[in-house]
């Protein structure tokens, strides 16, 4: 399979992106440079990974969400292709209108790093075939501003449809705030679009891809082949 | 030359997590009539003297400057 990780000026996480799809699950693997516009039509998988795309000036995502490529992510994404945003990605897809809501300053005002419990609310999608229903899976979150919002309209329609395929817990996968490292509404860490070919989420699946890492729960999230 | 100032504010059903941290400081510095603190951006912008330039904030802000999904903004131009 073919698998794509976006970089922008500012992406950190890109090549951690590109080790686990490349190395740990053998994918045929390229970066895709921002400003360059790209047929994306035989990719399995495009990732935006994490980072600090445009020094997150303004808000983060703002900036990256109208480089070359996007237009190019967005066409795949009509089309059914699957696309995974990882934290500044995540922000991304929702500044570019591919993901609902939005993502804000962390409740607690700090950056958080560190490993999290989340729960696997939807195990039907192309991103979480592998895993269980309520399935619980110990990944890494590293950022500022990942307190997930959206309006009480959306939030109905995303519970309704099953879009919110993440939300934080405690490692038995109790909900509560003390296992909500940002404050997002509905403990959310990771939401779909209605198709459920896009997906965004704070957490680092490609951070959790080996057991040398701490953790090698994220490994079949990329598993999309 | 005409002058855009404008400000952007989270919108009021949103929690300002930075604006409850200053409320809390100011009332630790005995500011105890503070009710409410909103943090926001404001930006100056220089345009060039022609069209209007009230229709070019705007959609300035529609397009990038504010988040529609939490910010609020309003502007005003100095011709």
């Amino acid at each position: 399979m073919k698998a794509g990780v976006i970089v922008f000026p500012g992406s950190n996480c890109d090549r951690d992106a590109y080790y686990a799809l490349r190395e740990v699950l053998g994918y045929d693997t390229e970066y895709l440079w921002h400003a360059y516009a790209r047929d994306l039509s035989d990719y399995g998988l495009v990732i935006l990974p994490g980072g600090f795309s445009y020094g997150d000036y303004l808000r983060p995502g703002t900036i990256a969400r109208f480089a070359r490529i996007m237009d190019c992510v967005r066409e795949y994404a009509e089309r059914g292709g699957l696309v995974l945003g990882i934290c500044n990605g995540f922000q991304i897809l929702c500044e570019a209108g591919l993901l609902p809501g939005a993502l804000t300053r962390n409740l607690s005002l700090k950056f958080r790093c560190k490993p999290v419990h989340i729960r696997v609310e939807n195990a039907e999608t192309p991103f979480t075939r592998r895993y269980r229903h309520g399935e619980v899976l110990q990944i890494p979150i590293a950022h500022g501003d990942g307190r997930y919002v959206c309006d009480e309209a959306t939030l109905r329609q995303l519970r309704a449809n099953g879009q919110i395929i993440f939300r934080y817990c405690s490692p038995d996968g109790e909900l509560g705030d003390k296992w909500n490292p940002n404050g997002s509404v509905d403990h959310i860490a990771g939401v779909a679009n209605a198709r459920f070919n896009v997906l965004g989420m704070m957490p680092h699946p490609e951070r959790a891809c080996e057991l040398l890492l701490g953790s090698e729960d994220g490994r079949r999230l990329l598993q999309v082949g | 030359m005409p002058k855009a100032k404008i400000y952007i504010t989270l919108k009021p059903a949103l929690l300002d997590a930075q604006g409850r941290v200053l409320e809390n400081a100011l009332h630790q510095l005995g500011f105890e009539k503070v009710q409410q603190v909103r943090v926001g951006k404001y930006l100056e912008i220089e345009l060039a003297p022609d069209g209007d330039p009230r229709e070019q904030v705007e959609a300035m802000c529609q397009k990038l400057l504010a988040n529609p999904v939490i910010e609020q903004y309003r502007y005003e131009v100095e011709p």
